[in-house]
């Protein structure tokens, strides 16, 4: 049980770092087209500033001892409902602050990239507002100290994902991505609602301190039950198997947008939901369980559809939904991977935006082209997009001493400490996506030049190219920082608990045996984009390309299980009703219409039949008197 | 009532008989008058029930009121409606008669089954010391009439002047035009067809004024106009006398 | 004799009235078994303040007399009303009271 310190000093600003986006998001919205010439500078300074306030707690919270860095601040009761009491409280320890720098420090690079990228757009104001509102409603997610408050961060993000995908409101791909990635995080949302019910149920409250105190004391398959419904939310939100429908579809928003929601920040939020739980995962073993097969199905999906993509960034969204997938699976390998699944995520955090943003670079000078069988030779013409490519491309395959090595490996080697199996899978995994990165960046930077005709390549401008800069920097050094001067598995260890057990193979032969296969998986990439001349038309490979190319058929298993059933149910309710319960109003309608028609007749209008009614009914009442005093 | 006493038993076996014959003669006559005159005799022989259960006053009240006034009141109205107008005896509602003899039967047994079940032992209490409490039925009524049934005595009293006035009202005939002077009656009978003057008093040399004997025309024939119409439809017109038509011939001047 | 012979008269012509009423067309004639049925319920009066002994009856009937009375003069004063404007004293004739 962690305690929780008071909010002094530069902690009492706690709930600041969450109000500057959001007033951010306030005056752009709210403002209107008074605020169009300021309004995207206003956006950035705002996260700026509260980048700027997270730096400060980070050194702060350095400079306290390891018991001491869990602090909590109430601003309100919030909700207060007979036994039942939420407040508006943050709680900053080890684990939120790191994912308050990321968020705040890569959303201001963001932001600032997206200055130039959206500079031609007359809705620029309404899009630098929703950033904020993304960047505040994240900010609450991770400072939560309840579930409930978190799920309010946790809608916010959505909320934002779908106006921010959907920002080219004309478009209709871009409108029915945004509803299909809304519609299928609110079947995770529904996973965490229940999952928050459940908690209720059980402990009483649904504060962390409260849950995870209690956990070890309730029984195994409620705490199953709770774990699978949180590993539902965290698939829906992080873009796991089998809601991972959405995140490829949601590139049709622009760049930045994929770069934060999809790449740094949102879809980690499903990684923070768990390894937050820890917790309940360490006491549900099944549920761990699932959270690892989740992990590992997904790295090979998200590899194998982005080894197919001819849109860099459909390929880029593969990706990404591969390198959560090792984040996840690391989640769930319990106290011996929490540490690293936070470890990748930072790293990936910052080499995946850099690729997002250095492919919106790319498709900024080839006049918004996303296909690249039409690029090829940029790498003259483009210089500093395509070494902060080259960076990042690096880290993600894992070559030391860049980013990607550090963590990768060591989720690969905590795989091991569980089983040699899982850790062959991962691995596998890493060679192939050793593949298709070095395809993509054959297919962009080299080889023969496809462009089109009246395509003019062109570098960015600054405004643009200092923050690819600033992300390279990051994705070559930030491992090798956080590893030895931050000493990650320290920092996070008395929040979510850090085991180390022996492995067969020492760590050293693990990090050999997976550079040597993600070289072989480059080299066959490199032989089949890189030698070869890239054809513009693309050839209809073989079953696997095929069904890469349609999502491993994720859409298909959707339409048939969901949709088409969903629609048949509309369907027959609106027959059921018109016939049967119209039916019935009509029928009984019908009824007495039809009972009066008859009755009615019973009106001759001559006298003398109502005069033998009436002596019948005399007689009727005569007989029963004389009836009752016979009897 | 005492024992032995036939002659009560006699009295109404013959009234109620005739009471009923009366009430049948009533439904089946096919001419109204009939019938009315039926009912006349069925409510004579009721007054002679009531008074053989001592009741002479109610008895005597029938008679009067019902048979005489009542009765003659619907006589009346039958001249204005029509005597002759009979009722078709066939029945143009289906099943009505059938349905009305069974529920009157019906109704009857019901009636008879209770009043038997209920009335078997009863003996019955008599009206002679009643009636000789304050020296006879009349007084006996009138007693009870002054003190325990006042208010509906009084309310009976409004009742009949408000029949009255009902009756009154809707029997009244609105005059739509101006009534027609003498002057104006004798320029119409003059001006329109027929015969303008009055119709020949029973005879222009008539030698009788009764009016089934037609009047002579000079030439001796009888006159078509001098007998009203009902006679002459039904054949009541009493044959001429030769021996005035000799007369009336001598009058003239000898047959011509 | 059983004074119940009385009221077993009374129930015959009540009925016989009933039957009138119901089956004849005249109106004057339906009016007139009206009248019979009054009758009737009168006898039964008598008879019963003769079995009881007091003459409550009596004055019952005699009240009946006076309503039945009146009734029929209203009664009648209406079948000339009607047979002066309609020119017939049936009573199927007015029936447009119907579905």
């Amino acid at each position: 049980m962690i305690e929780l310190m008071p909010a002094e000093g530069v902690f009492s600003l706690i709930w600041l770092l969450i109000a500057l986006p959001l007033l951010g998001a306030g005056l752009l919205l709210l403002g209107g087209r008074r605020t169009n010439s300021w309004g995207p500078y206003l956006g950035v300074l705002t996260v700026v500033g509260s980048a700027a306030l997270a730096v400060v707690m980070l050194l702060a919270m350095m400079g306290q001892a390891a018991e001491e860095r869990s602090i909590g601040q109430t601003l309100f009761t919030w909700v207060f409902a007979g036994n039942f009491q939420a407040d508006m409280a943050f709680q900053l320890d080890q684990l939120s602050m790191v994912f308050v720098l990321l968020i705040t420090i890569v959303g201001s690079l963001i932001h600032i990239y997206s200055i130039g990228y959206m500079s031609h757009d007359a809705d620029k104001r309404k899009f630098f507002g929703y950033l904020n509102l993304f960047v505040a409603a994240m900010l609450l997610l991770v400072l939560a100290n309840n579930y409930l408050l978190l799920y309010v961060g946790w809608e916010g993000v959505g909320l934002a994902s779908y106006l921010l995908i959907g920002f080219w409101q004309i478009k209709p791909t871009a409108a029915a991505a945004a509803k299909k990635a809304f519609i299928i995080n609110r079947v995770g949302d529904v996973g965490l609602s229940l999952a928050i019910m459940v908690m209720f149920v059980t402990f009483g409250s649904v504060t962390f301190s409260d849950v995870f105190g209690q956990a070890s004391e309730a029984g195994e398959g409620i705490m199953t039950a709770i774990g699978l419904l949180l590993l539902l939310a965290a698939c829906g939100k992080s873009a796991q198997f089998p809601l991972q429908a959405w995140l490829l579809d949601a590139m049709e928003g622009p760049t930045p947008v994929s770069a934060l929601i999809h790449a740094a920040t949102m879809v980690t939020a499903g990684v923070y939901l768990i390894v937050r739980s820890n917790a309940i995962f360490d006491r549900a073993v099944w549920a761990a369980a699932a959270v690892v097969l989740v992990g590992l199905i997904t790295i090979f999906m998200g590899a194998i559809i982005g080894s197919a993509k001819d849109d860099i960034k459909k390929s880029l969204a593969g990706s990404t939904m591969s390198q959560i997938g090792y984040m996840i699976f690391a989640a769930g390998l319990g106290p011996v991977g929490y540490v690293f699944a936070i470890f990748h995520l930072l790293t990936h955090g910052v080499f995946k935006a850099g690729l997002f943003l250095g492919a919106g670079s790319v498709m900024h000078g080839m006049k918004d082209n996303v296909n690249m069988r039409r690029y090829g030779a940029l790498r003259g013409l483009m210089v500093i997009t395509f070494v902060t490519f080259m960076a990042g491309y690096l880290a993600i395959m894992g070559i030391p001493p860049f980013a990607g090595f550090w963590s990768k490996d060591e989720i690969i080697h905590a795989a091991f400490e569980r089983s040699w199996v899982i850790g062959a899978a991962a691995i596998l995994g890493a060679g192939i996506t050793g593949f298709y990165m070095t395809r993509m960046i054959a297919m962009t930077f080299f080889g023969k030049a496809r462009w089109e005709d009246d395509v003019h390549p062109h570098e960015s401008p600054s405004v643009m190219t200092i923050p690819l800069i600033i992300l390279a920097i990051g994705s070559t050094f930030l491992g090798m920082a956080l590893l030895f001067w931050g000493n990650i598995e320290t920092w996070l260890e008395p929040v979510v608990g850090f085991a180390s057990e022996p492995t067969q193979l020492s760590a050293t032969t693990l990090e050999a045996i997976t550079l040597v296969v993600v070289l072989i998986g480059a080299f066959i990439g490199w032989r089949q984009y890189g030698a070869k001349l890239v054809p513009i038309d693309a050839p209809r490979g073989n079953w696997l390309t095929r069904a890469a190319r349609r999502d491993l058929y994720g859409d298909l298993v959707n339409d048939v299980v969901v949709v088409r059933p969903s629609f048949a149910l509309a369907r027959w309710l609106t027959w059921f009703d018109s016939s049967w319960i119209d039916g019935v109003v009509n029928g009984s309608a019908a009824f007495v219409g039809g009972v009066s028609g008859r009755l009615r007749r019973t009106q001759s209008g001559f006298a003398r039949s109502y005069a033998l009614s009436m002596l019948g009914g005399a007689v009727l009442i005569v007989a029963a008197l004389v009836l009752v005093r016979l009897s | 009532m005492i024992e032995g006493n036939w002659g009560e038993e006699i009295v109404f076996w013959v009234s109620g008989g005739l009471a009923v014959l009366g009430a049948l003669g009533m439904i089946l006559s096919k001419k109204a008058v009939h019938s009315a005159l039926c009912v006349a005799l069925t409510m004579i022989n009721l007054a002679i029930l009531y008074v053989a259960n001592s009741a002479p006053f109610l008895g005597m009240v029938q008679v009067i009121v019902y048979t005489g006034a009542v009765m003659m009141l619907f006589l009346f109205v039958l001249m204005v409606v029509g005597v002759d107008s009979s009722d078709s005896l066939i029945e143009t509602l289906k099943g009505q008669r059938l349905v009305a003899i069974v529920l009157a039967l019906g109704l009857a047994i019901l009636l008879v089954a209770g009043v038997g079940a209920g009335l078997t032992d009863v003996v019955p209490v008599g009206l002679d010391e009643t009636n000789g409490v304050d020296g006879g039925n009349v007084q006996g009524i009138a007693r009870l009439l002054f003190t325990d049934y006042l208010v509906a005595f009084e309310v009976t009293s409004a009742l009949l002047i408000t029949a009255a006035l009902g009756a009154m009202v809707l029997a009244h005939r609105e005059r739509w035009l101006p009534r027609a002077s003498q002057q104006e009656l004798s320029k119409a009978r003059f001006l329109g067809p027929g015969h303008p003057g009055n119709l020949p008093s029973s005879g222009t040399y008539a030698r009788h004024n009764a009016v089934d004997t037609p009047a002579l025309l000079p030439d001796g024939s009888p006159s078509d106009l001098s007998i009203p119409g009902p006679l002459v439809a039904r054949g009541d017109v009493r044959p001429i006398d030769h021996h005035e038509v000799e007369q009336i011939e001598s009058l003239g001047g000898g047959p011509k | 004799m059983n004074p119940a012979n009385y009221v077993i008269l009374s129930a015959i012509l009540f009925s016989l009235g009933a039957i009138g009423v119901l089956v004849r067309r005249n109106a004057i004639i339906v009016f007139m078994s009206v009248e019979l049925m009054l009758n009737a319920a009168n006898l039964a009066f008598v008879a019963f303040a003769r079995m009881n002994g007091n003459l409550d009856g009596q004055v019952a009937a005699f009240f009946v007399m006076v309503v039945a009375a009146a009734e029929v003069v209203v009664g009648l004063a209406i079948i000339v009303t009607i047979f002066r404007s309609r020119r017939s004293a049936s009573i199927d004739e007015p029936n447009l009271l119907k579905y």
